[in-house]
């Protein structure tokens, strides 16, 4: 199997609230990303498919119907708009990076999977970076992970956060 | 287990073409990358290696071997050439960022009798990239 992984960016601003703690707990966990104002990220979005190298165009998956299923479905939702105001899930689901990089994935899945002119290639793993010290990695629930061969079952989605 | 990863570029031009396949379907699966003058890449190419900390050393692998091998085995097959008619696997492949990978593999696996191979990642831009474990 090999792994291939495109790049893409986009612009998106963002307030971390949750309507379910108080005024103090929000500020408490989520600091100056609670400011009512929000802020601004350019995320950096890398999608990773993975399947056999197709022996007729030497490839895992068409780049130019991935760049279009990649824009219709994420970019064309995500880029430079309000998170929280103008994407439907994150009206009531705050839109951390975690969540953000859980949605785009489960936004992909359907589409790639045993889609495209490829069809033994599947979706891998999302990975977002918020800024450069912090990202983010989903590869579902399948079992399988990018960062190798996996020795028996991968029960949980790898979901990790590094830097600070 | 320790991953080690070194690092190394190498320039190359090729074409993305299937001869079984008509002029027509070459350029729309193809697009750009049918150009039959071809197109280049600065690619960068991460070689990882795993293992346990030798006790005395303190090393996974000697760095300097890994040098070593990555030159005589990749740079000196692949940098500054036309992939397509220079390196004889691409003859018969197409020199995608996948096939190349895969072929880098295939190069270093046999020949790295002090470690573990694991990964190779190869750069096609810094937006591509392909990662290949051997399976």
């Amino acid at each position: 199997m090999v792994y291939l992984t495109r790049r893409y960016r986009f612009s998106a601003s963002h307030r971390l609230h949750s309507e379910a703690l108080s005024d103090e707990a929000n500020l408490r966990i989520y600091g100056k990303c609670d400011s009512p104002f929000g802020h601004g990220h350019n995320y950096a979005l890398e999608v990773t498919v993975t399947g056999p190298v197709d022996q007729e165009t030497g490839m895992v998956f068409d780049l130019v119907a991935l760049d279009g299923i990649v824009g219709k479905e994420v970019l064309e939702r995500f880029d430079l708009a309000n998170l929280n105001l103008d994407v439907e899930e994150f009206r009531s689901r705050v839109p951390t990076t975690e969540n953000v990089c859980e949605r785009i994935f489960h936004l992909l899945d359907g589409k790639l999977q045993g889609g495209g002119p490829l069809h033994a290639a599947r979706l891998a793993r999302v990975r977002l970076e918020e800024t450069s010290s912090n990202f983010f990695e989903y590869e579902g629930d399948r079992g399988v992970s990018t960062h190798g061969p996996v020795q028996g079952n991968h029960p949980r989605p790898l979901l990790t956060k590094e830097g600070s | 287990m320790i991953l080690v990863t070194r690092r190394a570029e190498f320039s190359a031009s090729h074409v993305y073409h299937n001869p079984k396949l008509s002029p027509e379907e070459n350029r729309r699966i193809f697009g750009k990358c049918n150009n039959p003058h071809g197109h280049g890449h600065n690619y960068a190419l991460e070689v990882t290696v795993g293992g346990s900390i030798n006790p005395t050393t303190g090393m996974v692998v000697d760095l300097k071997e890994l040098k070593t091998l990555l030159e005589r085995e990749v740079l000196q097959v692949m940098d500054h050439k036309f992939l397509n008619q220079e390196v004889p696997a691409f003859a018969s492949k197409i020199p995608t960022t996948e096939n190349i990978a895969v072929e880098i593999w295939n190069l270093l696996a046999p020949k790295l009798t002090f470690g573990k191979l694991h990964r190779i990642r190869l750069y096609e831009t810094s937006d591509l990239y392909v990662d290949y474990y051997g399976d």
